[in-house]
């Protein structure tokens, strides 16, 4: 009430209630207590669609504090609408710093990445999440799958990965693979790519995860465990490039497809924006790294 | 032959409200046996069967099970998980839509591998290679394991989803109208195979059906039902020979001569 | 001699429910028992109840009075009274019955129709078939119809097949209802054989048969039906 009064345009402290940062801190306390549990949530109406991370934003909202800084990352990029906007979010509603290193980030929120440099036991990673439900594409009664998960009933999460194999010669899902946490809860890791399934096993960093339409919110606490699903003559397997990143050269890391022209030209950078730039800055370069490229760490790819 | 009974159901009731779904219905179901439920819609057979496969909770009465270690548990008293499971492993159900028993957008080898992934089976070799044993146990052609059962006929759909039911050698299915809606040439088809499997198996099976010569193929025993309750019982071919209730003499002088 | 079945005072009659409970007596009194070794007859005419005893006896029909005292797995059980799952064990050790048709089950080979009983009883199926190959010769089946399911066959030979499959085991009582009617004279000459070889063999057997021929040749005794009448006859 008093606030209106010295500032047309302030905020509530990172734009949530008091109340709801309270009910969506409960969510997420019982979430870390249960690992990979969906903890259902009284989602709000956020300042943007759903689909453009409500949920997350939501998590973010409720943990950030003023000494925080945050980093957003959209597909690996800090550089894209979904992340610029969401940051700009957050400096203007918690006034907090925010950051595109991830090193220096205290809280990382992510649409489908996790950084490629290994998180640290100081930071907390937040996944957007638009499909929580790991059993959903096979049962479509969410009742159904809340017994399923009750009962740790999980048959159905090979029978998708049979049929991956039975289609495709292997298990083809290569994003939003199935893991399990701690033993117990099966969990979608949301849509990040199955390469970064091994960094969220006994990752030192807690990682939130929130489903804004879906009204979920569910927890990997530091240190646990996270095994993606597989069968013993199909196992698990990372994606692998047979060529490195074209700017920075880095080999084991996530790349992406960049098209330069329209004659078939391509290249694979590295789809964290922020490890490539640090490389490049580093001195490490690709095939296809600009002759002229400064230590400012701005890329250019596309000539 | 074991003496103890496989299925021991005591005055099982389930009421609607005031209506009656079915009553007092006590009966022994020994291994390898096989028995008919018999009477018309709204008789209260399909009631009875989804108590006994507790789809169901009966507002009264009991049933106990012989689990596989000679155990008998009250089925009512066991905790979800583990009818669940009986559910399962060591039973089958076999619905009369085979699209409410089956997968529809999963492949048939999937379908049938579904049990065994359940259980913990974790060898896709293993899985794909019992999936191709049983389909061609059911007379399905192995080039269609990864088709989905969309694309099947009403038919192999119905074996399909005897298949998928049989994979973990269940000793107790139910079926529910097993063959209707099915034309009578397919229909005579998936009754053979369901006879030799079940003798083969050694399967003990309560079948629902309004259609008596399925029952007499079937069927050593039968009940006939009529508004809920068990009016005769006794050996298939003497209910159906000698009819003494009222009622069941009304169904088998009602049956079409060929 | 041992005397395997034992029957005394049985009366069975029909209620009709659909005729306004119209009680139809079919017999009453009925007593006799027969011998290992030995083939009794059922005689009279139609209608005088005898393929309602021999059903019966094989707990097809039920009894509404008196006891069928079988020797059942080396005790003594009786039939009138006993559950329908000691029914069928009776069926499946102690008591076989060829009956007057073939009922057929779709797309099952008649190798497989006539083996199956001893399938039933234990026997692995190769032997089973094997045995059913020797008795199907022996009724001069045609071989080329072995393999095919009999509903479409005549009825002789469907009836032929019948007679297969109720020989084919061991059962110490054979119950017989006219086993012959459909037959050509060389057939029923076979059958005759085969109910010579259970004799010897100390079967008790009960039959209807209303070809006199077969009958005369292999009646031991004939045990008159018209005696139980029990008044109105069923139709």
């Amino acid at each position: 009430m008093n606030a209106q009064s010295t500032d047309i345009a302030t905020y509530n402290f990172a734009y949530l209630d008091e109340q709801t940062k309270r009910m969506i801190r409960r969510a997420i306390l019982k979430g870390i207590a249960i690992p990979g549990y969906q903890v259902p949530f009284a989602s709000r109406e956020m300042p943007m669609p759903y689909g453009w991370g409500t949920g997350g934003v939501q998590v973010t909202a409720s943990i950030i504090g003023p000494d925080d800084v945050l980093k957003v990352i959209d597909q690996g990029a800090d550089d894209t609408t979904n992340a610029v906007s969401i940051r700009a979010f957050f400096k203007k509603v918690a006034k907090v710093d925010v950051t595109t290193e991830t090193a220096r980030a205290t809280i990382i929120q992510t649409r489908h990445r996790i950084p490629e440099q290994p998180l640290t036991a100081s930071q907390v990673l937040v996944f957007q999440v638009p499909i929580p439900e790991p059993l959903r594409f096979l049962e479509p009664r969410e009742t159904e799958t809340r017994k399923m998960h009750a009962l740790e009933e999980y048959g159905l999460m090979h029978v998708k990965l049979y049929e991956d194999i039975a289609k495709h010669g292997r298990i083809a899902t290569t994003y939003a693979y199935p893991v399990k946490v701690e033993g117990r809860y099966v969990m979608d890791p949301s849509p990040t790519p199955k390469f970064d399934n091994p960094k969220m096993h006994r990752s030192p960093a807690l990682q939130l995860f929130g489903a804004g339409r879906e009204k979920r919110i569910y927890a990997v606490p530091p240190f646990t465990d996270v095994v993606s699903l597989d069968f013993e003559d199909h196992p698990f397997e990372v994606q692998t490039f047979d060529q490195p990143c074209a700017l920075c050269g880095a080999e084991n890391v996530y790349l992406d497809e960049v098209i330069l022209d329209d004659h078939g030209g391509h290249m694979f950078v590295c789809s964290d924006t922020d490890h490539c730039e640090k490389r490049q800055a580093d001195g490490q370069h690709g095939h296809l790294a600009p002759e002229t490229h400064s230590a400012s760490g701005k890329m250019e790819p596309v000539e | 032959m074991t003496d103890e009974p496989l299925l021991r159901v005591s005055a099982l009731s389930k009421f609607y409200g005031s209506r009656v779904g079915c009553e007092n219905v006590t009966f022994d179901l020994w291994p390898g046996e096989v028995l008919a439920v018999v009477g018309e819609s709204g008789s209260g057979k399909t009631t009875l069967l989804n108590c006994l496969s507790t789809r169901l909770l009966p507002s009264s009465g009991t049933a106990s099970y012989r689990m596989r270690d000679g155990q008998r548990r009250e089925l009512y008293r066991m905790s979800e998980a583990e009818r669940r499971f009986l559910m399962r492993t060591d039973w089958g159900f076999v619905h009369q839509n085979p699209a409410d028993g089956l997968r529809m957008t999963v492949s048939a080898g999937a379908n049938v591998g579904e049990r065994l992934m359940a259980v913990g089976d974790r060898h896709y070799g293993r899985i794909r290679a019992t999936a191709v044993d049983w389909l061609s146990r059911v007379e399905i052609d192995d080039d269609r394991i990864d088709d989905e059962p969309r694309a099947f006929s009403g038919g192999m759909r119905q074996r399909l989803q005897i298949a998928r039911n049989l994979v973990t050698g269940p000793r107790l299915v139910f079926m529910d109208e097993p063959t209707g809606g099915l034309d009578v040439s397919v229909q005579a088809r998936l009754l053979d195979l369901l006879r030799g499997l079940v003798t083969d198996l050694g399967l003990a099976a309560i079948v629902v059906t309004h259609d008596l010569a399925v029952a007499r193929l079937l069927s050593q025993r039968m009940m006939v039902m009529k508004d809920g309750r068990v009016v005769e019982s006794g050996l298939t071919d003497r209910v159906l020979d000698d009819p003494r209730a009222p009622y069941t003499q009304l169904l088998v002088s009602s049956i079409l001569q060929v | 001699m041992a005397t395997p079945l034992v029957v005394s005072d049985v009366a069975k009659s029909f209620t009709m429910h659909l005729r306004d409970g119209v009680t139809l007596p079919v017999v009453k009194g009925v007593s006799f028992s027969i011998r290992a070794g030995e083939c009794a007859v059922l005689g009279g005419p139609s209608g005088a109840g005898k393929s309602s005893i021999l059903k019966m006896l094989y707990g097809n029909y039920a009894v509404d009075e008196g006891q069928i005292i079988v020797q059942h797995g080396g005790g003594l059980i009786d039939l009138a009274s006993a559950s329908p799952r000691t029914v069928l064990s009776v069926r499946r050790h102690t008591i076989g019955y060829v009956s007057q048709f073939l009922r057929t089950v779709p797309r099952v080979s008649a190798l497989d129709v006539v083996a199956e009983p001893l399938v039933e009883r234990g026997e692995d199926r190769e032997t089973a078939r094997a045995k059913a190959r020797a008795l199907l010769a022996q009724l001069n089946l045609p071989e080329k119809l072995w393999a095919l399911p009999p509903a479409t066959f005549s009825g002789g030979e469907q009836q032929r097949v019948n007679i297969a499959r109720g020989f084919i085991t061991e059962h110490p009582i054979l119950l017989l209802d006219e086993p012959t009617a459909s037959l050509d004279a060389r057939n029923r000459d076979v059958v005759v054989e085969l109910i010579d070889a259970k004799k010897t063999a100390g079967v008790a057997l009960l039959g209807i048969f209303h070809d006199l021929d077969v009958r005369d040749a292999v009646a031991d005794r004939v045990i008159d039906v018209t005696a139980f009448a029990a008044g109105k006859i069923a139709a």
